[in-house]
């Protein structure tokens, strides 16, 4: 430990705020941090891989005959849900990642750092996109391999729209993960949040079977919406007006929580 | 010159506990400011409310004259923090830890390179450079910590308790880096629970005690309010204590302070001959000692000097009233008392 430069008396020119293209490039610098964990810690990668794969088959030959008569023709509908409720999960994880994250002590210097307060939290949902692709591309894997066939220009737009809203679905949980105090406290609450938006959806039964009260909120559930523009565009290889609406409530996710997660993030105990 | 910082009457409410009390505050720049206190005593909580990490509930700070609590933006400019726990992320290396925070302050890849290696040269972590930190010992963490906050060369510097938990040799290591660091014109706040690393390195001393300065001081002037040693005689049978401390009273004109429970008396000594005379004076009442230590004050003294309380005590909560409080003020006027 020898001589360590450090400059004198305080003149230099301070900067008021964070630049647009400095918070970008933070919040890649931050992904990049994130990212290098997943690859030092494989193990992340286990649930994105066995869910698909637990679940496409259990789902597909358990309800296929009592919904639709048939596991091939329940693919259809089964997989686009599942896609929709596999980027929810996943999604959730990426906020009780961020809450167990910030617990830790480096947390304590990005804050003391003069740097983009979104950054420490875009960062992580953007390194998690990676495990979206993985988590979409294994689901659509299994439901192929059991014989479901999509269009496939609508599967490559279905891969990215999903993709999407799981990025957009992150800041929900990005934003609990902010306000909540432990991790523990933000799974439960993620569950409770997780579990009603993709069950009382269209993900796994038509709407139409379901009571009217039912069908008024799976027809609201921004989910539905989603899964039926996966639909759309992997059965139908159609481009609907379902598309651009899921587009639109995702854009609508952010718009709102983005900014309460900073707020979240920004507020001094 | 403005001041490096500048805080008056800082107040932080945990909800019925107020642990910073109305702190002042005025570090010069250039100087080594020490902030001693036992645990609990608000030091972590002060030191986090100046450096933007905590709301300041009352009260203002200035940093070179930025105010905290309007431009935190601004002054995390002017800091490096070194908290009590590493600030460093435990899952990656000691070299990425310090890229990824060189980059965030703008650097390019190719700088922030240099910047890495250039500080773990100088802290002595090259050879660790590529181990991650969750197989660092706590002296290399606390290295790394320390690096960290360097990457900007901040006019200020923050440290909670730098050598907490560091064996003597890496302390006398972490000391000479801070001393480094003042000559090449930094500014220093630190923390610490112990008085000879306050002597060492800082200009001047604040004693805070749960929550408020009760003196400040060089360390020169804190060592005058205790007596520069402390007689500790220990008696053979407690049943003569109050034998026992009337006579020292006597031979020195002070009041001796008690610990019952050891059967412990221990006084302040102005010159070293003083416990000649103490002990003398034990002989001729014939009250026979057990084992007699002359010893530099620690903070444990200061505290009784300065607050009539051992620190021990405060795990019980409220202090006894067993020690001679008045007797303890009367020997602080060296000191600007701030009680
Ligand atoms: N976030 C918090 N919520 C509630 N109480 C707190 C919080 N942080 C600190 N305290 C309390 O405030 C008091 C001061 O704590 P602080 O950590 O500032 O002390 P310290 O002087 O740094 O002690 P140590 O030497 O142990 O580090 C303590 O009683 C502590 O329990
Ligand atoms: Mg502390």
């Amino acid at each position: 430990m020898s001589v360590v430069t450090t400059t004198g008396p305080a003149a230099p020119a301070l900067k008021s705020h964070v630049s647009v293209l400095e918070t970008i490039r933070q919040s890649w610098l931050m992904a990049g941090r994130a990212l290098q964990k997943m690859r030092r810690n494989p193990e992340q990668f286990f649930d994105v891989l066995i869910q698909p794969l637990l679940f496409t088959p259990m789902f597909g030959y358990i309800f296929g005959g009592a919904i639709a008569g048939g596991t091939s023709k329940y693919l259809p509908l089964l997989v686009p849900g599942l896609l929709a409720q596999t980027a929810l999960t996943t999604c959730m994880g990426t906020g009780v990642t961020l809450r167990e994250d910030m617990e830790k002590g480096v947390f304590d210097r990005f804050r003391s750092l003069p740097m983009s307060r979104v950054a420490p939290l875009a960062g992580p949902a953007l390194a998690d996109v990676v495990r979206y692709v993985v988590a979409t591309v294994m689901t659509l894997a299994v439901g192929i391999a059991m014989g479901y066939r999509p269009d496939p220009f609508g599967l490559v737009l279905a891969t990215l729209l999903i993709v999407f809203t799981a990025w957009s679905l992150a800041w929900v949980f990005t934003a609990l993960a902010t306000v909540m105090k432990s991790a523990q406290g933000l799974q439960g609450v993620s569950m409770m949040i997780m579990f009603p938006l993709t069950f009382l959806s269209n993900a796994f039964v038509p709407a139409s079977s379901l009571p009217g009260w039912l069908e008024a909120f799976v027809n609201v559930n921004p989910v539905s919406h989603v899964v039926t523009a996966l639909r759309d565009l992997m059965n139908e290889g159609q481009v609907t007006g379902q598309v651009g609406w899921a587009v639109l409530a995702c854009l609508a996710v952010v718009a709102i929580f983005m900014p309460l997660a900073v707020k979240g993030y920004r507020r001094q105990v | 010159m403005t001041l490096a910082v500048h805080a008056t009457g800082l107040v932080k409410q945990f909800k019925d506990l107020r642990a910073v009390d109305g702190i002042d505050l005025q570090v010069h720049q250039g100087e080594v400011y020490g902030v001693l206190g036992p645990n609990g005593a608000g030091k972590t909580t002060m030191l986090r409310m100046l450096a933007t990490l905590l709301r300041i509930d009352e009260g203002e700070a200035q940093v070179f004259g930025v105010d905290v609590r309007r431009e935190p933006h601004q002054v995390r400019q002017l800091i490096g923090v070194t908290g009590q726990y590493a600030s460093v992320d435990e899952k990656l290396t000691a070299r990425e830890n310090l890229r990824l925070f060189a980059r965030i302050y703008g650097q390019s890849s190719k700088q922030a390179d240099r910047t890495a290696d250039d500080l773990l040269e100088r802290f002595g972590l090259t050879d660790a450079a590529t181990r991650t930190l969750e197989k660092f010992s706590g002296g290399m963490r606390r290295r790394l910590d320390l690096a960290s906050s360097l990457i900007a060369q901040p006019p200020l510097i923050f440290l909670d308790e730098p050598t907490t938990g560091l064996d003597p040799r890496t302390r006398g290591q972490m000391w000479d880096t801070i001393r480094d660091l003042v000559a090449q014109g930094s500014t220093i706040l630190l923390t610490t629970q112990y008085l000879d690393e306050a002597d060492q390195l800082a200009d001047r001393i604040a004693v805070i005690d749960r929550g408020r300065k009760v003196a400040e001081g060089t360390s020169g002037e804190l060592k005058a309010s205790v007596g520069s040693s402390t007689l500790s005689v220990q008696l053979s049978d407690p049943v003569d204590m109050d034998a026992a401390a009337r006579s020292v009273a006597q031979a020195l004109g002070r009041t001796a302070n008690r610990t019952p429970e050891s059967a412990r008396l221990t006084v302040p000594l102005n010159r070293p001959d003083e416990a000649a005379e103490a002990l003398i004076a034990l002989r001729r009442n014939d009250i026979s000692v057990a084992a007699v230590q002359v010893e530099q004050p620690t903070l444990d003294e200061v505290f009784l000097a300065l607050t009539g309380e051992h620190v021990s005590d405060r795990a019980e909560g409220e202090a006894d009233d067993d020690h001679d409080t008045r007797a303890a003020d009367e020997r602080l006027d060296p000191m600007e008392v701030t009680r």
